[in-house]
């Protein structure tokens, strides 16, 4: 642990708390996004929005695979698990999120065999485990976990495993923060990018948010230190009107990303030319799917949907709330008919929701827009 | 050495109420518990137990695996119950169990615990008075299920419960947390990942009799933090009580390799469960002398005061972090699962 407390040195943090209060400039308000999920999370967790100066609005962003996962898909997972012989296989994450029919764990209660796995490799052991029964792994996430996904495809097909297959809901970041940013925009005054997911797609995705929309880019780590500085670098940024794209979490983002895990991703998967986003609608080249060449191990193949979609834009509260066009605390439902104990949507119920964040660390606070 | 029952596993028979039963009862069952069987094989123990409060409390064991370090679901079944008598000021007086053996279950599995259920009993001084045993179908059980019945006698002077905690009172923890969920989780090897760690199980009444002969009027309350770790007993007394309780997160004791695991799994140790552990809210005055005490007992030298009773905002449990933010500290919803990126 010795390696993550020195990024939760109180004195450090203290330091930098008084350098952002004596940069911040009263007289404005600076809009934040953190467009992943953990951001938030961390953010709440080390109690750190409370200790910011007032005008420093923390928005934050889509970066919750789970919760721009529309229901649509989910109900489209938890059909294929009513398939004779399927064991439906997901990660944690997933087990209480609500699709229109209810969600896996609540499948699994009604006798379905719906199991929470840690990796997608153990998707593909308990297929070898179970020559007669068919294993479903329903993928999520961003760049996060796709390489992850796309290793396990490929270790399925060179030990010729066939009983096993995806069900590829793998998202792509830099889509979304297009058409995050595009016209209306969510009026950001600067970004902190994500974490976990510029691992395997490097820094410079981002190249295009300072270039083409004129607002500063830092990414950050997880820790105290860390988002507190990518806080300092961003104020200091937006003082001086200038709009660069720092890399602020290097000890573990190279700028070009890894590799090894883009060319498992290039090797199994192309992007499916348009998808549906929870909040954000239909967005080209979103999302990943098995090239035809993996098509045996393509859940989507075994089990055609029965139809393409759910069409219908979503202007639920979640929406709004995913787009940074509301605050969790302002939305109608938050806390009453909408809680953790009964998740309307997907953000009150993933580790990385924003709505779970603010659930779970700050109900108290008044509602503010 | 009493005759075993002729299969290495058992079967049906053994818990149909025949000859396989009672050889099961008292070839196996009776010897291996050892010294801490007091019971008799009649329908009903008989106590006689003179004047005073009792205190009586039931709990099921259904952990899975059945043996992991530290510990095993025979000597959980003992300081599980003996422990939530002990939250009630009582010392143990007697204890019954019941097991339901899943057919096919290895007889040195049923024959282990016994043994493990024997030692806890001796250990927490408790005598077993009597006893049940079914035997379900294979595949309708998950080895073997203990459940426990037991009754003690509530200490003189000793008046606990959440309407005598006072604003300004502080919540003293016995040691470190989360060592036995964190075990636990680990013994399942579903998650690849090791650590040398074992449960916490064990009786604390020898930790808590102390406390309360020093000061009985200074404990207020006392809760054992099992299923749901501290947020969970602690938002119980906030929500009962009406007040806020605020914890200081960096006086909280959490074991190196926990800290790491939970990091590792997006977990609160806050939210995972406890077997050997109390928290007590004390009055304010005699907090430092009853931590000095708890200290000075073996098994209590990780003791801390994590946190005070205040006035707001009520029914909340708060954590005050090193950095000077606070946070809430929310119950915990359904089973801890492990966040994904």
């Amino acid at each position: 642990m010795r390696h993550i407390d020195v990024y939760r040195n109180s004195d450090l943090i203290a330091g930098l708390l008084g350098r952002i209060r004596r940069q911040v400039d009263p007289a404005r308000t600076y809009r934040i996004m953190e467009v992943c999920g953990g951001h938030t999370h961390a953010f709440h967790r080390f109690g750190l929005p409370d200790l910011l100066p007032s005008n420093v609005e923390l928005i934050h962003g889509p970066g919750c695979p789970v919760c721009v996962l529309p229901r649509g898909r989910i109900d489209q997972g938890l059909a294929m698990a009513e398939e004779p012989g399927v064991i439906l296989t997901a990660f944690g994450d997933m087990m209480r999120v609500p699709g229109t029919l209810g969600s896996p764990l609540r499948a699994r209660a009604s006798g379905r065999d719906v199991r929470a796995v840690y990796s997608p490799i153990d998707a593909l052991r308990l297929a070898e485990a179970n020559p007669d029964r068919r294993v479903v792994f329903f993928a999520i996430g961003f760049e996060t976990t796709a390489p992850a996904t796309a290793l396990t495809v490929l270790l399925a097909r060179r030990k010729r495993v066939e009983n096993v297959s995806v069900f590829c809901n793998h998202v792509r970041i830099v889509p979304a923060l297009e058409a995050l940013l595009a016209p209306p925009g969510a009026g950001l005054d600067g970004m902190i990018g994500p974490g976990h997911v510029s691992t395997v797609i490097g820094s410079l995705a981002y190249e295009f948010i300072p270039r083409d929309h004129g607002i500063p880019v830092v990414v950050s780590g997880f820790e105290p230190l860390d988002l507190l500085q990518a806080v300092l670098l961003l104020i200091e940024r937006i003082n001086e009107g200038r709009a660069d794209l720092v890399n602020a979490y290097r000890r573990a983002v190279p700028d070009g990303g890894n590799a090894a895990a883009l060319a498992a991703m290039d090797r199994v998967f192309e992007e499916r030319d348009s998808f549906e986003w929870r909040g954000l609608g239909r967005i080209p080249w979103s999302a990943l799917r098995l090239r035809e060449e993996f098509a045996d191990l393509d859940a989507e193949r075994w089990f055609p949907p029965p139809d393409a979609g759910d069409g219908a834009p979503d202007d639920s509260p979640c929406g709004r709330v995913l787009r940074g066009l509301m605050r969790p605390t302002s939305c109608p439902l938050f806390g009453g008919e909408c809680s953790p104990e009964h998740p309307i949507g997907a953000l009150m119920v993933s580790s990385e929701g924003a709505c779970a964040a603010y659930h779970a660390y700050r109900r108290g606070e008044p509602a503010a827009t | 050495m009493s005759r075993l029952p002729r299969s290495p596993i058992i079967e049906m028979a053994d818990g149909a109420g025949g000859k396989a039963s009672r050889r099961l009862v008292e070839g196996t069952i009776v010897p291996l518990l050892g010294d801490a069987w007091k019971g008799t094989l009649a329908d009903s123990a008989v106590l006689d137990i003179g004047p005073g409060r009792l205190a009586m409390t039931t709990d099921a064991f259904v952990v899975r695996p059945l043996r992991f370090p530290g510990g095993s679901i025979g000597e959980l079944a003992v300081n599980g119950t003996v422990n939530d008598l002990a939250m009630a000021g009582a010392g143990p007086v007697a204890l019954v169990a019941a097991l339901v053996i899943e057919e096919g279950t290895a007889v040195e599995t049923v024959e282990a615990e016994l043994r493990a259920l024997g030692e806890a009993a001796g250990r927490a001084g408790v005598p077993v008075v009597g006893g049940d045993t079914k035997v379900v179908e294979h595949g309708k059980g998950d080895g073997l299920y203990v459940s426990t019945t037991g009754l003690g006698r509530v200490l003189e002077g000793v008046a606990l419960g959440p309407d005598r905690v006072r604003e300004g009172d502080r919540v003293l923890l016995s040691g470190p947390i989360g060592d036995h969920g964190i075990t636990i989780l680990l013994a399942r090897g579903e998650v690849d990942l090791e650590a040398d760690l074992r449960s916490d199980s064990r009786p604390v009444w020898p930790l808590v009799r102390p406390l309360l002969e020093e000061d009985p009027g200074a404990v207020r309350w006392l809760r054992d933090p099992t299923r749901g770790g501290v947020a969970s007993a602690l938002n119980e007394l906030a929500r009962d009580r009406g007040l806020a309780v605020v914890l200081e997160e960096a006086a909280i004791p959490v074991r190196e390799p926990v800290r790491g695991a939970c990091e590792l799994l997006g977990l609160d140790p806050l939210h995972v469960a406890n077997e050997g552990q109390f928290l007590a809210v004390v009055a304010p005055g005699a907090a430092d002398r009853l931590l000095d005490r708890l200290r000075s007992i073996p098994g209590g030298e990780g003791a801390a005061i994590v946190g005070t009773l205040r006035e707001g905002p009520a029914r909340a449990v708060l954590a005050e972090t090193p950095y000077g933010g606070t946070r809430i500290v929310d119950l915990l919803e359904g089973d801890p699962l492990p966040r994904i990126c």
